[in-house]
């Protein structure tokens, strides 16, 4: 494999159509923390098997560079999901990210084919993750248990279009519809200390569309936003990257944690305000996100 | 692997490749004609990795029809295994084309 383990940050994450290799090939050049190379939606019906190889050779041959490479692959239950873990399993990419997962047996009779393959490969069970996409009302419904169920569950992602299908009703840019699958969503994520990714804003014209939505989804608690179009790229990661404000606040309260630490006290103020240890990492956490070292404040 | 149909895969987009295969009689041999946006500079180069390809496929007898726009190495592969696997009938997971 040429690709490096995960980067930290998970804030975007760029569609790619499995069979597209001008695509496939220039994924990393675009700015966004990982590319999902697509052998699911983006792949007509009678390319499936065309994605399948053109992915499997582009993994031993592209490196992404600190991009974290998730292939998303079809569901087991369609005629092509089985033969996309053959193929891809054994190449382990960084993550595999499993589509309509409905229930908690679904998901166990998954990650029981990807560990068979991983058992006939030789290879371990702890270096590729899974992410799982929930896209009915049933899988919104389920949600923490299919989460919970695997340590190699890393993340769970809401499918924003097929969710509305399922609900019979139009995704509109508002997300009302499914507002309550969000918040669920997220909720059983960090149940679980896991990392969520909100559902792809379709209309790449609308910039200020996808900077609202942008902003919304991370105040609910969404980790990044899965994209279909580098220039979506731009704006997601400005708005999940903190601001300079953000930055120097994040700071002044580390540096006042480690002095109030060496004496002893755990609770103290910053500019009048209450800091304990939840807004202690937080603050570390805006830190983590602008790439500072707390060792180097 | 033994060809049975016409079959083909790729496409004219950029950095893509159409590449169509065709089984022949036995002991005729592999014919290949080869039309490439960077021929000059990697013309020879695409042909070795076919040869090699069908080397690792065991396939002798075949023509096959290459039009280049500019592929890397690994598309050129899967292109060929692709439509390799159509003509033998052995594509698994996918609809029939």
């Amino acid at each position: 494999m040429t690709h490096k383990q995960r980067t930290y940050k998970r804030r975007t994450m760029l569609y790619i159509p499995g069979n597209n290799p001008a695509m496939l090939q220039q994924g990393s050049v675009y700015g966004a923390d990982g590319v999902l190379l697509d052998l699911e939606d983006a792949v007509a019906l009678n390319q499936k098997d065309s994605a399948r190889i053109l992915v499997s050779h582009m993994l031993q041959y592209i490196s992404y560079g600190t991009c974290e490479v998730t292939v998303r692959v079809n569901h087991i239950d369609t005629p092509f999901g089985l033969e996309d873990l053959k193929q891809i399993v054994p190449l382990q990419p960084n993550a595999l990210r499993l589509p309509k997962v409905e229930t908690l047996d679904e998901i166990t009779r998954i990650i029981q084919v990807i560990e068979d393959i991983e058992n006939e490969n030789n290879l371990p069970h702890n270096h590729m993750k899974v992410h799982v996409m929930i896209e009915t009302a049933l899988g919104v419904q389920n949600v923490y248990d299919i989460a919970r169920y695997s340590n190699r569950i890393d993340a769970i992602s809401i499918g924003g279009q097929d969710l509305a299908a399922d609900m019979q009703l139009v995704k509109t840019n508002d997300g009302i519809g499914i507002d309550y699958a969000r918040k669920q969503i997220v909720m059983a994520a960090k149940a679980c200390k896991i990392d969520v990714f909100d559902t792809v804003f379709v209309d790449t014209e609308d910039e200020n569309g996808l900077r609202d939505e942008t902003e919304y989804i991370k105040k609910l608690g969404f980790t990044g936003k899965a994209i279909i179009n580098p220039r979506q790229i731009e704006i997601v990661n400005e708005v999940f990257t903190p601001t300079e404000q953000e930055i120097r606040k994040a700071a002044k309260i580390v540096k006042a944690f480690e002095r109030n630490k060496a004496k002893g006290i755990g609770v103290f103020a910053v500019d009048g305000k209450m800091v304990d240890a939840p807004v202690v990492q937080r603050a570390l956490r805006v830190l983590e996100m602008a790439d500072i070292d707390v060792a180097t404040l | 692997m033994l060809l049975k149909i016409k079959a083909q895969a790729g496409s004219f987009e950029s950095s893509d490749i159409l590449i169509m295969v065709e089984p022949v009689e036995k002991g005729t041999g592999r014919t290949i004609e080869l039309k490439s946006i960077v021929m000059q500079q990697f013309g020879d180069d695409l042909l070795k990795q076919i040869h090699r390809d069908l080397d690792t496929f065991n396939i002798n007898d075949i023509r096959i029809i290459v039009n280049d726009k500019g592929a890397l190495p690994p598309t050129i592969s899967a292109r060929l295994e692709t439509a390799l696997k159509r003509s033998a009938q052995l594509q698994a997971g996918t609809l029939n084309h």
